[in-house]
């Protein structure tokens, strides 16, 4: 089992009192709640500092932690005092099982052992074998891409499970879970996979998986709830005359029709080339007018843009001295 | 084209009972009722005999829940941390919405 210094994860001395390791908790908490915080590995560093206080902020679980002594180092390896084993044992009952293989703390996590002792202590265990204990629920960031969110897709996802062997050792175990999203997700949006969470315990009701979907920007679509954007460029002669241009969709290249006299910025909607709706329907595909001009100019295109500017009477800057608001 | 029976979107147009939203969050429904007094949390429809949520806020209900037990809030906090949640995530909607609609710059 590796040892956890407890108190150098919370930064109080050994012998601080219960309101100085609530105080540094608090302050903790605030600061790497994964809820709140946005840097990277919060989660665990939470699960880290959570542990620390489960079990200082107990006095009895404390006591027991104390008795370990200060002399390891975080991260070495130990034995528990002999006589926690016993207790554990008598708790779990482990041993009493027929061939049920050796009992060892090795493979205990720490903050299990704790959990299990301090049960065994306050003798609670014995009805706990027979009590429900529903599954845990998880919340889990999904990345797809606009394509699969489209299509409906099935990811694996890993994590970490807890599970209760046959000698009533709760432990966290990595498992992969495949979890069918069906289409219809868009960005930000929540989805509940009912009983795929943590296993229930003795009957206990499974937890739920919530999965936070997150869309992988795509290269030419831009998502906005199911509807989709897209730039379409057009070259000035088309948005002035007018054309028909081909536009990409998620189903293929559609042909649109460009009206005469578009202006760069106006929205041109293709009906339902958006993403599915899980209730049925599709959102709206919305092509931007962007009006690009040829970077380079060949003697023939200047000429002909040189005639345009003195024929045309067009001024796109009237508005800046006509006094009107337009 | 159906959803499975065990997946749900939780977005607006959905609703969730009060019973679901304390099973799912791990509040207790008179906690959930103190958060509606607070107006914190708004039922779709106050008439009917179950108070009914939108359920795009269960996920939200959950991380207040979360955050009232891991950071020992009391619930008049917690109906503040819930109002907030609500305003980050209605600003990441219109982020999200004039996001898409701005055209990336082309020379």
């Amino acid at each position: 089992m590796k040892y956890k210094d407890y108190y150098a994860t919370l930064g109080v001395e050994r012998g601080a009192d219960a309101d100085t390791i609530k105080k540094a908790y608090r302050k903790l908490a605030q600061k790497h709640h994964p809820d709140v915080s946005k840097e990277a590995g919060a989660e665990e560093k939470f699960k880290d500092i959570a542990e620390a206080y489960q079990t200082l902020k107990d006095p009895e679980k404390r006591a027991a932690y104390d008795q370990l002594g200060s002399s390891y180092e975080a991260g070495q390896e130990f034995r528990p005092p002999p006589d926690w084993e016993r207790q554990f044992r008598e708790r779990h009952g482990a041993g009493a099982a027929p061939g049920g293989g050796s009992f060892s703390f090795d493979d205990l996590d720490l903050s299990d052992l704790f959990e299990g002792l301090s049960r065994a202590r306050r003798g609670a265990g014995r009805g706990g074998a027979s009590m429900k204990i529903p599954g845990e629920d998880y919340e889990v960031t999904v990345h797809l891409s606009l394509e699969d969110a489209a299509r409906g897709t099935q990811v694996d996802l890993s994590l970490g499970v807890p599970e209760m062997d046959d000698q009533g050792r709760v432990r966290h175990v990595p498992k992969t879970i495949k979890a069918r999203i069906p289409k219809g997700a868009t960005d930000g949006q929540r989805l509940r996979l009912r009983g795929q969470g943590g296993r229930g315990l003795n009957g206990g009701a499974n937890g739920d998986l919530y999965l936070n979907i997150v869309l992988h920007p795509h290269p030419l679509f831009r998502p906005d709830g199911h509807d989709l954007y897209i730039d379409l460029p057009l070259a000035p002669w088309e948005a002035a005359l007018g054309a028909t241009v081909e536009v990409p969709t998620l189903g293929g290249a559609v042909n649109l029709k460009v009206p005469p006299g578009t202006a760069a910025g106006r929205k041109l909607r293709l009906g339902r080339k958006g993403l599915p709706k899980p209730g049925g329907g599709e959102g709206d595909l919305y092509a931007i007018v962007q009006i690009v001009n040829p970077t380079v100019l060949n003697e023939r295109e200047r000429e002909l843009f040189g005639e345009l500017a003195r024929a045309s009477h067009f001024n796109p800057r009237g508005h800046f001295t006509g006094g009107g608001h337009g | 084209m159906a959803e499975q029976d065990d997946a749900v979107w939780l977005h607006t147009g959905a609703q969730v009972t009060i019973v679901e939203l304390a099973r799912a969050s791990g509040l207790g429904e008179e906690a959930l009722r103190e958060l509606v007094e607070f107006g914190a949390l708004v039922p779709v429809a106050v008439e009917t005999s179950e108070w009914c949520f939108s359920a795009e806020c269960v996920v939200r209900v959950r991380t207040a829940a979360r955050l009232k037990a891991d950071l020992e809030l009391e619930t008049p906090a917690v109906a503040l941390v819930l109002t907030y949640l609500e305003r980050i995530q209605r600003l990441e909607t219109e982020l999200r919405h004039l996001r898409a609609q701005l055209t990336a710059p082309r020379r």
